[in-house]
């Protein structure tokens, strides 16, 4: 037993179980404050890093799952459960000032389930516009358009940054109600329709002068309802939706649910299967990255490294045709393996690609990072030291430079990633300049992983054998990813049904806006665009 | 006021396209070593008008990405001359509408198509644009742009190919060519949608 399950006991409320490496701890909702303070703060092994929140609607109740790991040990998982009585007002103790992220993720339950949490200083939807009716996620949620049409009409920008709050004193209840900005504030818009945010996002700036005092992002412009739409397919169906969350990442995200389900039926994955998925995760990474540092330069000033980028990146999408038939949107992992067997010029192509990229990113560095105007430009901006990386659950190439090891792909290897040898990239600083280089050198890396991996693909089947309709048994399951942006997450909870009951998938971008909030504030507006591309956010994963 | 049949009694309507007048200035001035060429302003401003289109950057989510592959190097629609991306509505000619469009941009979108100058086109791109695509059982999604602006071009696919975006550019070049510029047809109303134009003529 661990030492963390013998002090919850201890506590004497909680229930402790231990379900595949995984700590699963349920508490009362009075208790639910106490509990997450003391893992974060009190218990042996201090669980620093809010990984996502969970909302369920269990029918009767409404309940939210957080899922907690320690930022020094991210292997470990814990889950959190409650559950808010009562479907007419659920309320909870909000943990915002335990971990920043929540601050973020308590907006989303409310916006989907309607929980309100006590003490969270700003209970606005979060994607919804503010007037939308219901709470969708709920299972007896009315989609039908009548009740919310499509509006002709703009929100309102005072109904959009009106605040609410609960807080409890002494007993008493205090709702108060407030707004982002004050009278005096000079507000600047940003998005949501502009190719700098990269996006579909929507900034509302406070300035005094040319420095940022506050930001405001406002979600949900694309908004798609992934979740609840998930609630109605059957597992093969929504590996689909996948593709089209993080698209830049499409194949590890598919790969996440994939993982997911056959972790539920404990299907086993023919070698092979394995090898290619990582082959194409990392292929899909290098053009994730080329992508983002194009997009970067580009917002810097410099279309030509764009081009370069979109060039490059042309060569991957050619070799994800050949073998998967598509270009972006590759459509490959299946449930037990891959689609179908690799082309016959993929090792080939494969191996005439990593020379190039190795070239070409020479060259890259030479037009770009040695550049005087562009370093001087991001040295020295947009710090995001390592504690805050890990309170707003910043993961990925943002968190790791700024010095926190987090790359599942070396703490929990999933798939080949355990037959490669690779370095996890780490940078100290948490500059802008060393988000920008570490994208490239996590290209590097991937194409030692691909190198190491394309001559050894063993021979034999490409996917195990399913069943024609595939069901999840009854229960939990959740799985982590390594994506081009951070952890990409897949919670599914199953009734034994072919649909899920719920499905929720973390986004690792979400959280990169908040990091955003952190870091450009005090800094010039000029600088914007620049530390929004540097953490190199995808927006439809965001909205979901 | 209604436009009433305009009766001209001192010239028949075929001598308007009798042109033998200009046809002898133009030999006289060729004669004198002119160099000269004749045809309707029309076409030549359509000409222009559809080799030079500039579009919106209009990009909501994957088929964006698509759309910025065939501004890239490989495909490069600069070549038929519409590399002018244009970040303001009011500078476009056309808008590309790449990717889902949501109840909560469904106002932003119409108000940017609203403040592009006349004539303005609209592409939709991806079946997401078209008719809510993959998205089509969501509570947020519009069912296909063109229940709330009037769509010229639709380029199916999910996302369509950067090849196949550059036939729908082509196409619209087509619908450029052949229009009359000096009379050109009525914007399209879209059900369901208010109509400012006529809204504010009717209060005059
Ligand atoms: S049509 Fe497909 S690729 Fe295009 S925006 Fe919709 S889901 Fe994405």
């Amino acid at each position: 037993m661990e030492t963390v399950e013998k002090e919850l006991l201890a506590l004497g409320f909680a229930e402790v179980t231990r379900s595949d490496k995984r700590l699963n701890v349920t508490v009362p909702k009075e208790r639910l404050y106490e509990t997450a303070r003391f893992l974060r703060h009190e218990s042996a092994t201090v669980y620093d890093f809010l990984i996502d929140m969970v909302g369920i609607d269990n029918g009767d109740s409404l309940g939210v799952i957080y899922y907690l790991s320690p930022s020094q040990s991210p292997e470990r998982l814990l889950a959190l459960k409650t559950s808010a009585a009562g479907r007419e007002q659920p309320e909870l103790f909000s943990v915002h000032d335990l971990w920043d992220s929540a601050l973020v993720y308590e907006r989303e339950v409310y916006d989907f389930f309607g929980i309100r949490f006590v003490n969270h200083p700003d209970m606005r939807r979060i994607f919804l516009r503010q007037d939308w009716k219901g709470y969708p996620l709920r299972k007896d949620y009315d989609a039908s358009p009548e009740v919310n049409p499509v509006p002709l009409e703009n929100e309102v920008i005072a109904d959009m940054e009106r605040t609410h709050s609960i807080t409890v004193k002494m007993g008493d209840r205090i709702e108060t109600t407030g707004y982002i900005f004050d009278n005096d504030d000079y507000v600047v818009n940003f998005g949501p329709q502009h190719p700098a945010m990269h996006g579909v996002l929507h900034l509302r700036v406070a300035l005094d002068g040319e420095v940022i005092r506050k930001i405001d992002p406002v979600f949900g412009y694309i908004h798609r309802g992934i979740e609840k739409m998930c609630e109605n397919y059957t597992y093969p169906q929504i590996l689909h939706l996948t593709d089209r969350l993080d698209y830049l990442s499409g194949t590890m995200n598919r790969h996440a649910v994939c993982l997911c389900c056959e972790k539920a039926l404990e299907l086993e994955v023919p070698d092979r299967a394995h090898y290619i998925r990582t082959i194409f995760d990392e292929l899909t990474r290098i053009a994730s990255h080329l992508l983002g540092w194009g997009c970067m330069c580009m917002d810097m000033g410099s279309i030509t490294a764009f081009v370069y980028g979109m060039r490059d990146r042309e060569k991957i999408m050619d070799i994800f045709e050949e073998t998967a038939g598509g270009r972006l949107m590759a459509n490959y992992n299946v449930i037990g393996g891959v689609a179908r067997d690799i082309h016959p010029n993929f090792r080939k192509r494969v191996k005439e690609l990593i020379p190039y990229i190795r070239r070409m990113l020479k060259e890259h560095h030479l037009l770009f990072t040695g550049n005087p105007i562009a370093r001087g430009r991001m040295k020295g901006v947009g710090r995001l030291t390592a504690k805050k990386a890990v309170s707003l659950g910043a993961t990925g190439p943002t968190g790791r430079a700024s010095g926190w090891r987090n790359d599942l792909r070396k703490i929990d290897p999933y798939a080949a990633y355990a037959k490669a040898d690779f370095e996890e990239v780490i940078r100290e600083e948490g500059l802008t300049f060393d988000r920008y280089v570490i994208r490239l050198d996590e290209i590097e890396q991937s194409l030692r992983i691909i190198e190491q991996l394309v001559d050894n693909i063993p021979e034999g089947p490409y996917a195990a054998k399913t069943k024609a309709v595939i069901r999840l048994p009854e229960g939990e399951f959740f799985q982590r990813v390594e994506n081009a942006r951070g952890q990409f997450c897949v919670h599914i909870t199953s009734k034994g049904d072919k649909f899920p009951y719920r499905m929720k998938f973390r986004s690792p971008s979400l959280v990169l806006v908040g990091a955003l909030k952190a870091i450009a504030a005090e800094s010039k507006v000029a600088d914007l665009i620049m530390l929004g591309a540097s953490l190199d956010y995808v927006i439809p994963c965001i909205d979901r | 006021m209604e436009v009433k049949n305009i009766r001209i009694r001192n010239m028949k309507y075929g001598d308007f396209n009798d042109n033998e007048y200009l046809e002898e200035y133009v030999n006289e001035l060729r004669k004198n070593g002119v160099n000269l060429f004749v045809g309707k302003l029309g076409d030549l401003i359509n000409w222009g008008r559809s080799n030079s289109v500039w579009p919106l950057t209009f990009a909501t989510s994957c088929c964006g990405i698509e759309f910025m592959c065939v501004g890239a190097a490989r495909t490069d629609f600069a070549r038929f001359g519409w590399e002018v991306t244009r970040n303001s509505p009011r500078q476009a000619d056309v808008i590309f509408v790449c990717g889902t469009i949501v109840h909560k941009m469904a106002p932003v979108l119409k108000r940017l198509y609203e403040q592009m100058a006349e004539p303005k086109y609209v592409m939709a791109i991806g079946s997401c644009a078209i008719s809510g695509g993959p998205f089509k059982s969501s509570y947020h999604t519009v069912m296909g742009v063109d229940r709330i602006i009037p769509v010229d071009v639709y380029i199916p696919g999910c996302p369509p190919r950067p090849d196949a975006v550059l036939y729908g550019m082509m196409q619209l070049s087509r619908k450029i060519k052949v229009q009359n510029f000096f009379k050109l047809p009525d914007q399209p109303q879209v059900p369901g949608t208010v109509d400012h134009q006529t809204e504010a003529n009717g209060n005059s």
